[in-house]
């Protein structure tokens, strides 16, 4: 295998502590060097650069598609379409349907259409426009709500443009009650936004095969999808993780995979490929934007009694995660409260809009925001205190939830929310106020007037890992031998790192189980087993279990080598019951190294029922409360987040700080979908695919948080973990909403909320 | 073109330079130093700041003809040796480092705002890094760090 001259480094720092402490990332003062290889980074003698043609259209045919202008500009060595997939010219994560290249016909705007590779990115570029293609423009399709009914509509796919219907029933579906408030609620369209580009470097080998060094969150199944389109068998096709610089679901689909791939098997020279910001807004599949129609009832005092809800989620062109997200937004759909009585449909949707697939939160943030919209309505209708009439519906362990699954695990709804209640909130504003802290800031056109004050809460319940019956495992390789004189472990998984800290929890866990310092982590590659996806808070949960599994295997082997069960490895002896270090590793390991591989699986979920909805679809629950402060300048306007603060049971928090920053990170996320970031897409054409118009919170826009951390342990779950990374994005962006509508008054049925919604200036369409 | 310039203390020299490339292009993929980030390419995430003449710029939007005699400093050259600069440890310390796409950028112009002003409040933190997109962290670490290197003078 040839690696590049700039390729991805295994980490070895070595910096001190086990679980439950907080030891810094041994990526960390590479990064802050400027050292780390980023896949965009990588660099290989020889390399060209790679370059994708993509359709202007959202919906077409293809008549005409002529590269030879393009083949003869200088510097290109070859232009490749649809003719030239090698293998199967489809693809796709949970259904085949996505072509590699366009073949016939197009079906989003930005859609593959060719690929190319120059030796320089700017005669790539340039040549990109050589290539004749001649489209037949057709209607795009882009309401779902109609493509889910109107079956006169064109078929986008086959089997017409539903790809997922799920109903749920639970008690008596026509249940009525004392009070019942009711809603229809939108979200627009979000985007991961990570900053490091989509890039990889694809190099081929001398026995037809190829490596391929990127950024990803799931190697082995872009290997799986991407060996079968260049037709080769899977271990010719290896894939190294290079340096991740940030993903929330937006890595999960391809982008460059097959493409580099065919480009360095066709020229026999290394390709790299990078996106830059532009072709990452069309290249990456986005957060689905959803209409729901909710109707809650309840007693008059306060106990739901029902729930019936319609919700619609557009997947755009091809399905990537959409069955999961009407999986999730359904079974989610009611919130962690206890309800007895529901009704839930759910349908998502193929339409010529961007194509939606997984972002932190899948199919959860879309209901959260409707159903806690609800809450705060029902609580006004029953003149009660929002926060309240949450903690008397609250689920806790021994609930049951909307698709009849027992919550055998600790669920502190309740408790989070009165947290929140009980921390203290910022002063009111007296006196001269600095212009800078006001909605607008230093560009201010306000000094106070016009200026509203709200709260609002936001509560939320995600599942963790893969659900439905997938066996969603991890794979670790896990060696203890003596390097330099002193015991070493060697943890090597196929998990990807993608910023969340998982090489610095693979380092703490190795050095509890085994009683270590020294840990070093494998750069993550095909060469071991699947360690599922960086996705769904699963990570600290399944390829934590399976370090540690694989820790336990090497500790028993090497007390078998010793002869005794009865000890344990501790500060790198042999230590036995009564605390007497019996020998040191470094002696009963010698010249020979303990190496072991073990799984690990979770406990078995299953499918829904078609008809009723029920099941055991689920692992685990995270559950995560916010509450915001909110200052609204009703002239302009204008937002300021002036306090957010986040309660959330974590389990066990492995990493504490880890743990608080993740929760900062995703929370910053749910701020960004409440008051500003949007795809905006008309007629199936994005508007604004750059940094200049997709507007992200910068440091300006976070307030101070205070987090609180809750570890109530899960029995059935390695330590306890409970997983962290996607519930705080979700319950920020309800809570700041609700805020916004308690300083206005104001029904704001849709986020992102824009300043034409709250000075009622909306462009009507 | 051919294109002469002192980065990091060393004078480098790059052939057959483009002339619509940027300053960005020519440190990353001619001079061998990726450290400055290509996050957007268009000036809005800051991730590719590096020092020119001692002001922080955004790199892809500096022509690399323009930079013909001046001065370079990149985040390879914040860290004398082995010894880290106080605004690259605090970083590490805080946890302000998550994918770390954005650190490079926000290093020099963190490292900046502290050679101005010594000592920072949060509203100058905030208003000195307002140019800086970070996804992961929050940023809440991100102020830590920069009070943090601050203390550290
Ligand atoms: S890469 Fe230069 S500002 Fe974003
Ligand atoms: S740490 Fe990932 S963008 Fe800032």
């Amino acid at each position: 295998m040839s690696a590049p001259a700039r390729s991805p480094q295994e980490l070895n720092d070595t910096i001190a502590g086990g679980i439950g402490e907080s030891p810094l990332r041994p990526d960390g003062t590479l990064k802050v060097r400027g050292e780390f290889a980023y896949s965009s980074d990588l660099w290989h003698e020889n390399m060209l650069w790679g370059a994708t043609l993509r359709s202007p259209h959202p919906h077409a045919r293809i008549t005409r598609l002529d590269i030879a202008p393009a083949l003869a500009v200088p510097g290109v060595y070859a232009v490749l379409t649809h003719d030239d997939v090698p293998g199967e010219n489809i693809y796709g994560l949970k259904y085949q349907d996505t072509p590699a290249l366009a073949a016939d016909r197009v079906r989003f705007q930005g859609e593959p259409v060719a690929i190319l590779a120059a030796d320089h990115p700017e005669i790539a570029r340039q040549a990109l426009k050589q290539i004749v293609v001649e489209y037949e423009v057709l209607e795009p399709i882009t309401d779902p709500e109609r493509a889910a009914h109107d079956d006169t509509l064109p078929h986008l796919h086959p089997d017409g443009n539903l790809v997922r219907y799920q109903r749920i029933l639970k008690g008596d579906p026509d249940a009525t009650a004392d009070v019942v408030v009711s809603g229809v609620y939108e979200i627009g369209m979000q985007d991961q936004a990570f900053l490091g580009p989509e890039s990889g470097l694809a190099v081929p080998d001398d026995d037809g095969g190829v490596d391929l060094y990127l950024a990803t969150q799931w190697l082995h199944v872009d290997q799986r999808q991407t060996a079968k389109a260049l037709g080769l068998p899977l271990e010719k096709v290896r894939l190294t993780l290079s340096g991740v610089g940030g993903a929330f679901g937006g890595r999960e689909d391809l982008s460059m995979q097959i493409h580099s791939c065919m480009l360095a098997l066709r020229t026999g020279r290394p390709v790299k490929m990078v996106y830059n910001r532009l072709e990452s807004f069309f290249g990456h599949v986005h957060r689905h934007p959803a209409k729901m129609y909710y109707e809650h009832g309840a007693t008059k005092d306060g106990k739901l009694v029902y729930v019936r809800a319609k919700l619609y989620f557009d997947g755009g062109a091809y399905a990537s995660k959409t069955p999961v997200v009407v999986g999730n937004g359904t079974t989610l759909s009611v919130g962690p409260y206890n309800v007895p009585n529901a009704k839930i449909e759910g349908w998502g949707v193929y339409t010529n809009n961007p194509t939606c697939g997984a972002m932190r939160g899948l199919g959860a943030v879309q209901p959260t925001y409707a159903y806690e919209s609800q809450m705060d309505k029902l609580a006004a209708a029953l003149q009660m205190d929002p926060a309240d009439l949450r903690i008397l519906n609250a689920m806790s362990e021994g609930s049951t939830n909307v698709t009849g699954q027992l919550v055998d695990f600790p669920a502190p709804v309740g408790e989070l929310i009165q947290r929140l209640k009980d921390m203290p909130l910022p002063p009111e504003r007296t006196g001269p106020v600095d212009i800078r802290d006001m909605p607008g800031g230093a560009s201010n056109t306000t000094h106070g007037e016009g200026v509203v004050r709200g709260v609002g809460y936001g509560v939320t319940i995600k599942n963790i890992s893969y659900a439905e019956g997938l066996d969603d495992y991890s794979t670790a390789r896990v060696r203890l031998e003596v390097i330099g004189g002193e015991a070493v472990a060697l943890v090597h998984t196929a998990a990807a790192e993608v910023g969340q800290g998982l090489v610095t929890l693979q380092q703490q866990i190795a050095r509890t189980e085994l009683g270590v310092q020294r840990v070093t982590v494998h750069v993550a590659d095909t060469s071991v087993g699947d360690a599922g996806s960086s996705s769904a808070s699963r990570q600290t949960y399944i390829t934590g279990g399976a370090v540690r599994n694989a820790c336990r295997a090497v500790a028993s082997a090497v007390r078998a080598r010793f002869g005794r069960d009865d000890v344990v490895l501790a500060g790198g002896k042999l230590v036995a019951s009564d605390g007497e270090a019996l020998v040191s590793l470094v002696d009963v390991l010698g010249d020979e190294a303990v190496e072991e591989t073990r799984e690990y699986h979770h406990r078995k979920t299953y499918p829904l029922d078609p008809e009723t909805g029920q099941g055991d679809a689920h692992v685990q629950y995270g559950f995560s409360a916010h509450r915001a402060v909110v200052d609204v300048d009703v002239d302009l306007g204008l937002v300021k987040v002036v306090q957010l603060d986040c309660a959330q049971d974590v389990g066990k928090a492995m990493n504490p700080d880890a743990v608080v920053a993740q929760i900062q990170g995703g929370s910053a996320q749910g701020l960004g979908l409440a008051v500003m970031e949007e795809i905006l897409v008309r007629d199936g054409k994005v508007r604004n695919p750059s940094f200049t118009d997709y507007l992200i919170p910068t440091i300006l826009d976070m307030p101070r948080m205070r987090v609180d951390v809750l570890e109530r342990a899960d029995p059935h779950a390695p330590y306890g973990v409970r997983g962290v990374g996607e519930p705080p994005t979700i319950s920020a962006t309800p809570a700041i909403a609700n805020a916004i509508r308690a300083a206005t008054g104001l029904e704001l049925p849709r986020v992102p909320v824009r300043p034409e919604h709250i000075t009622g200036t909306e462009e009507k369409k | 073109m051919r294109v002469n310039v002192t980065v990091n203390g060393e004078h480098r020299q790059a052939d057959n330079v483009w002339e619509g490339e940027s300053l960005l292009y020519l440190l990353r993929e001619r001079l061998g130093l990726p450290g400055s980030k290509n996050a957007c390419e268009q000036g809005e995430c800051g991730s590719c700041t590096v020092y020119l003449d001692d002001v922080p710029a955004c790199a892809c939007l500096v022509a690399a003809g323009q930079v013909e005699g001046r001065e370079v400093r990149t985040v390879e050259g914040l860290a004398e040796g082995d010894r880290l600069d106080p605004i690259q440890e605090s970083f590490v310390e805080c946890g302000a480092v998550q994918c770390g796409f954005c650190t490079p950028g926000l290093l020099i112009q963190a490292h900046d705002l502290i050679e101005r002003t010594g000592n920072p409040s949060d509203a100058e933190i905030r208003e000195a890094l307002a140019g800086n997109l970070c996804r992961c962290t929050g940023y809440e670490k991100i102020l830590d760090a920069v009070r943090l290197a601050a203390s550290k003078r």
